[in-house]
């Protein structure tokens, strides 16, 4: 305990010595962190400084049959922000909008994008104005972390004459983020958001490219390129169509402005469709890069209801169009031939029970064959018709010729029709707990009653008419056809029935609707209102020419009164496709 | 220096070294992406680096008489400066609410407690060598402990709770040299420990069983048992006031030392990009100056605190072994300096100027990687600051003289 120079020496042995397992301590903790766990540090390291900016794919152009494009993508510029935390990202909003206009719902909105993904650029605006990124590129130095980007815009060349196929595109939501569908999906992704856009997301989408920002501490952006080999995003290859772009364009000015329905044109052996409408529509290009607020507002408040699809979504009574359901039922079971006649001649309606079924034309139509009523659309022969063919069957017969089913167009949100179940009992006496009778099967065999067709469905029942009994589902994207018999006739029937059609359009209910040198075969409807008696929907589903149909036609004016008005629409429709292709038509018709 | 004998070159040359590799570093540490005011500071630091050359040559003429006269005014200068910046300093750097700066008219001129913490080295030699015998008793320890007491507690006040380590483990260091038991060290120590241990009543019920039988085996005076118990006992029990008492940034620290991963994003942000930035440089390291963690701004206070996580990033693994290296010589060294030295004075002088040194080192380099709680000491020679620079080269010109009046050759490595 003394300070003698050996006592010394030998603290000084000991002080070494500790001093010694110090350092090895200290060496091996290095040698720990630096040789043992260098991997996992290098990788921290590298998440710290680099950032993923992703490079958005453009989506694949949509064609027509033609290859006249319906969609394409054009160059914009999308503007983001890289924040290392949100408070940054939140005042560098505030720096932002003091140059440029932005809205708090807009500031709010790219906070919420940052949280879902804080480690990519939070969009700010999906879709700048040169002017915009003009303007800010001169602020650059004031926000860093700022990223502007060329980034490919959607465009639709014939705007809303297109929009009731192709729908059109937006930010992902983020319901649909936290949705399967959209699994591998990130916030600030464009996506498709209704129709064709919609439906064939997975193949427009292609595939999103990468490349690696160097960012600090405080998100700034120190190079930008160099940091890490960049990802070339992939295009998606364009979607051919079955669409007639000019056949479309010549709908959509049919329908102008004043008129409120649907109208679909699809050839008959392929279920290509060649065109399909709903108006009043909407203009698709305002929907890129965010809606504006008024143009929104304007569309959702609208009574016509523009942002429903009136040929896939909206369902009418189908009306006398469906007596030809009936009419086949009536052949396929062998209870009626074209030419038989009715025990009761029409006078104008039909007694059953206790209750008095009208016909629709008041003088009657006396004693008609099958054919007859067909072309004269007579009630009362149909009503007798329906009794024969009986509920059960009716109900049965209906759900075979695919009045309770979609029709399977590639379209999204396809409404199923309103038609009963094969449980027919339990769906009638659900619908009328006070009791039904057998006088169900009158309304039901002339297309009132528990009947509520799409406009594309009853396209699709007229094609399997026009061709030899089976129907094509509708296909608004190119591939193979695919085809169910719906009902089996021989071709005399066929021929009979074509030609009973055929008569409807020349001297029948739709003599509106001739067309000059090509003998088009179609039926009316008239769909009784429930919103407004007064005012009925109009349908017109017909085909032409009438002996080797090319194109079958469904038109659905609501609130459009009478059949003939629809029928007309139908004609002027027939009459601009086959007329362009008129050389072919001439061959096959002959002189 | 004695006229005609060789000054202890080994020494001198591994602190010139050290201080190369220092300025080179701070030099580094001012390359960054976005320039920042550190790009300049090397330049500040180099012109540290000669005054303290300076200082260290006129030091190391004056001989060990010199300092025994200069002890005590310099003891009693350093703690009035101190309790003055208590009411005057203004905040550093780092932690801005602690007042350890001396600034007058505005200009920060430097941290009177970097010079405080040689001059208590005087003093305590002075008053552990007064006696011919080691303290054997807590009581014979009062006189060194009022010593070291008086200045941490005006440093404690500042506050600046990473000098205050400094001033313990330079404490310890000296009574350890002065050659008091082992036995005694730990009873001194014994309150501190039971004040850490005390937040797991467990680990803190051991320590006081050991502790009870230590008293019972050494056998001090009764008081002197009793003292430490009771000591032991309250330290315990006021533990978690104490705790209530610390500054939110202080806890902080403690709590992340405690466990790096109890808040990433704040308090232990420092410690994970220190770790990272260490971690990734590998065998060689990224290249000097070319560090992203450090260019990037990920790595805090890379020019002060953290300068030795620039060393691990840029130079990697092997940069960090030869800077340990130089250390461990230089530690050495002075150990050597302070077991050839003639008088008890002397002796305990060079072994007090090379605690502070470790300690600081330890705790500096510990808290890179997590092996100590970060409280923001530098590092000798390598953080950037000018006081810290100029007393560690007043340190060096001390241990130069007393090398030289030391016995038996000065000049070989080996000793």
């Amino acid at each position: 305990m003394s300070f003698h120079p050996n006592a010394v020496q030998q603290r000084g042995r000991t002080a070494g010595a500790l001093l010694s397992l110090v350092f090895i301590f200290l060496v091996g903790s290095f040698f720990r962190a630096q040789v043992l766990q260098n991997a996992q540090f290098a990788l921290h390291s590298d998440e710290n400084r680099l950032r993923e900016i992703p490079i958005p794919a453009p989506r694949g152009r949509i064609l027509d049959r033609k290859g006249l494009v319906i969609a394409e993508d054009q160059v914009g510029y999308t503007v983001s922000l890289l924040a290392p935390r949100e408070s940054q990202l939140v005042s560098a909003l505030r720096r932002l909008s003091a140059t440029v206009e932005m809205s708090q719902e807009q500031q709010d909105a790219v906070v919420r994008r940052y949280r879902r993904s804080p480690n990519r650029p939070a969009v700010i605006f999906a879709d700048a104005t040169f002017e915009l990124v003009s303007v800010l590129e001169e602020h650059r130095v004031e926000l860093p972390g700022l990223i502007i980007q060329a980034s490919s815009k959607r465009w639709y060349p014939e705007g809303a004459a297109v929009a009731s196929l192709v729908g059109y595109t937006g930010e992902i939501s983020e319901q649909q983020l936290q949705s399967k569908g959209f699994l591998g999906y990130k916030a600030g992704q464009q996506v498709g958001k209704g129709g064709l856009e919609l439906r064939y997301e997975s193949r427009l989408r292609g595939r999103e490219g990468v490349r690696f920002v160097e960012v600090d501490a405080l998100g700034r952006v120190v190079r930008e390129a160099g940091a890490r080999p960049e990802l070339t995003p992939m295009a998606a290859p364009p979607l051919p169509t079955n669409i007639d772009l000019d056949l479309q364009k010549y709908v959509y000015g049919l329908f102008g402005d004043s008129l409120v329905g649907a109208a679909v044109a699809i050839e008959p052996k392929s279920g290509e469709v060649l065109a399909l409408h709903s108006a009043p529509t909407f203009d698709p290009n305002r929907f890129t890069g965010g809606i504006p607020v008024d143009y929104w507002r304007s569309l959702t408040t609208d009574k016509r209801k523009p942002l429903y699809n009136k040929a896939i979504q909206g369902t009418y009574p189908p009306g006398s169009t469906w007596k030809l359901a009936t009419a086949v039922m009536g052949l396929e079971l062998g209870i009626v031939k074209l030419d038989d006649r009715m025990p009761t001649p029409c006078t104008g309606g039909f007694q059953y029970g206790n209750r008095y079924f009208k016909c629709h034309d008041k003088r009657g139509h006396g004693a008609v064959s099958l054919a007859q009523a067909i072309e004269q659309s007579c009630d009362v022969y149909f009503y007798q018709l329906g009794l024969k063919i009986g509920l059960a069957r009716l109900v049965a017969g209906g759900i075979t010729l695919g009045s309770h089913a979609r029709s399977g167009i590639d379209l999204p949100a396809e409404m199923r029709p309103q038609f009963p179940d094969s449980d027919y009992k339990a769906y009638f006496t659900r619908k009328y707990p006070g009791g039904w009778n057998q006088s169900a099967s009158l309304n039901l065999s002339i297309g009132q009653g528990e009947n509520s067709q799409t406009v594309v469905n009853m396209a699709r029942f007229y094609t399997a008419l026009a061709t030899d009994g089976q129907a094509a589902q509708p296909r608004v994207v190119q591939g193979a056809a695919q085809r169910t018999r719906l009902f089996t006739l021989d071709s005399t029937q066929m021929r009979g029935i074509r030609n009973a059609l055929a008569g409807v359009v020349s001297r029948g209910t739709a003599g509106s609707a001739k067309i000059q040198g090509v003998v088009l075969a179609g039926k009316t409807g008239t769909a009784q209102n429930s919103q407004d008696p007064n005012n009925d929907h109009a349908w017109f589903v017909g085909f032409a020419p009438a002996d080797d149909p090319k194109i079958v036609v469904a038109v659905m004016l609501e609130f459009g009164g009478h059949g003939p008005r629809a029928a007309k629409i139908a004609a002027r429709i027939i009459e601009h496709y086959l007329k362009v292709s008129a050389t072919q038509f001439i061959q096959t018709e002959g002189p | 220096m004695r006229r005609g004998a060789r000054p202890d070159y080994p020494l001198v040359v591994v602190a010139l070294l050290l201080s190369a590799f220092g300025i080179a570093m701070v030099y580094s540490a001012g390359q960054t992406d976005y320039p920042t005011a550190v790009a300049n500071l090397w330049r500040h630091q180099l012109t540290w680096l000669g005054l303290g050359l300076a200082a260290a040559w006129i030091v190391s003429r004056a001989s060990s008489r010199v300092l025994d006269f200069m002890t005590a005014p310099a003891y009693v200068g350093s703690c009035f400066v101190l309790l003055v910046l208590i009411f005057v300093g203004k905040g550093g750097l780092g932690a801005s609410n602690n007042h350890s700066w001396l600034a007058i008219g505005g200009v920060k001129l430097g941290q009177p407690s970097e010079i405080a913490k040689l001059a208590v080295v005087l003093m305590l030699a002075r008053v552990l060598s007064e006696r011919k015998e080691a303290p054997d008793s807590l009581v014979e320890l009062w006189p060194s402990a009022l010593v070291v007491g008086v200045p941490l507690m005006l440093i404690l006040l500042q506050p600046d709770l990473g000098t205050g380590i400094v001033f313990l483990g330079m404490y310890f260091s000296m009574l350890f040299w002065r050659g008091v038991s082992w036995q005694l060290l730990t009873l001194l120590a014994s309150p501190a420990i039971s004040l850490v241990l005390a937040f797991n009543t467990g680990m803190w019920g051991a320590w006081f069983l050991l502790i009870c039988a230590l008293v019972l085996w050494y056998k001090p005076e009764v008081v002197e048992g009793v003292v430490v118990v009771v000591a032991n006992l309250a330290f315990g029990v006021a533990a978690p006031l104490l705790w209530d008492k610390l500054n939110p940034y202080q806890q902080g620290r403690l709590k992340v030392f405690l466990d790096s991963s109890a808040d990433p994003l704040r308090a232990s942000y420092h410690v994970i990009q220190s770790q990272v930035a260490i971690g990734s440089g590998g065998w060689l390291g990224k290249g000097f100056t070319e560090g992203s963690q450090k260019r990037l701004a990920f790595l805090p206070a890379q020019h002060t605190d953290f300068i030795w996580s620039v060393v691990g990033e840029e130079l990697g693994f092997i940069g960090v072994t030869i800077a340990l290296g130089l250390f461990f010589v230089l530690f050495l060294r002075c150990t050597r300096v302070a077991a050839r030295a003639t008088d008890s004075f002397s002796s305990l002088v060079a072994f007090g100027l090379v605690s502070i040194w470790i300690t600081h080192l330890i705790e500096n380099v510990g808290m890179t990687l997590n092996l100590m709680p970060v409280t923001g000491i530098p590092l000798p020679f390598f953080s950037y600051g000018g006081s810290f620079l100029l007393a560690s080269w007043i340190s060096v010109g001390i241990l130069v003289r007393l090398s030289a009046e030391g016995r038996g050759p000065a000049h070989s490595l080996v000793g």
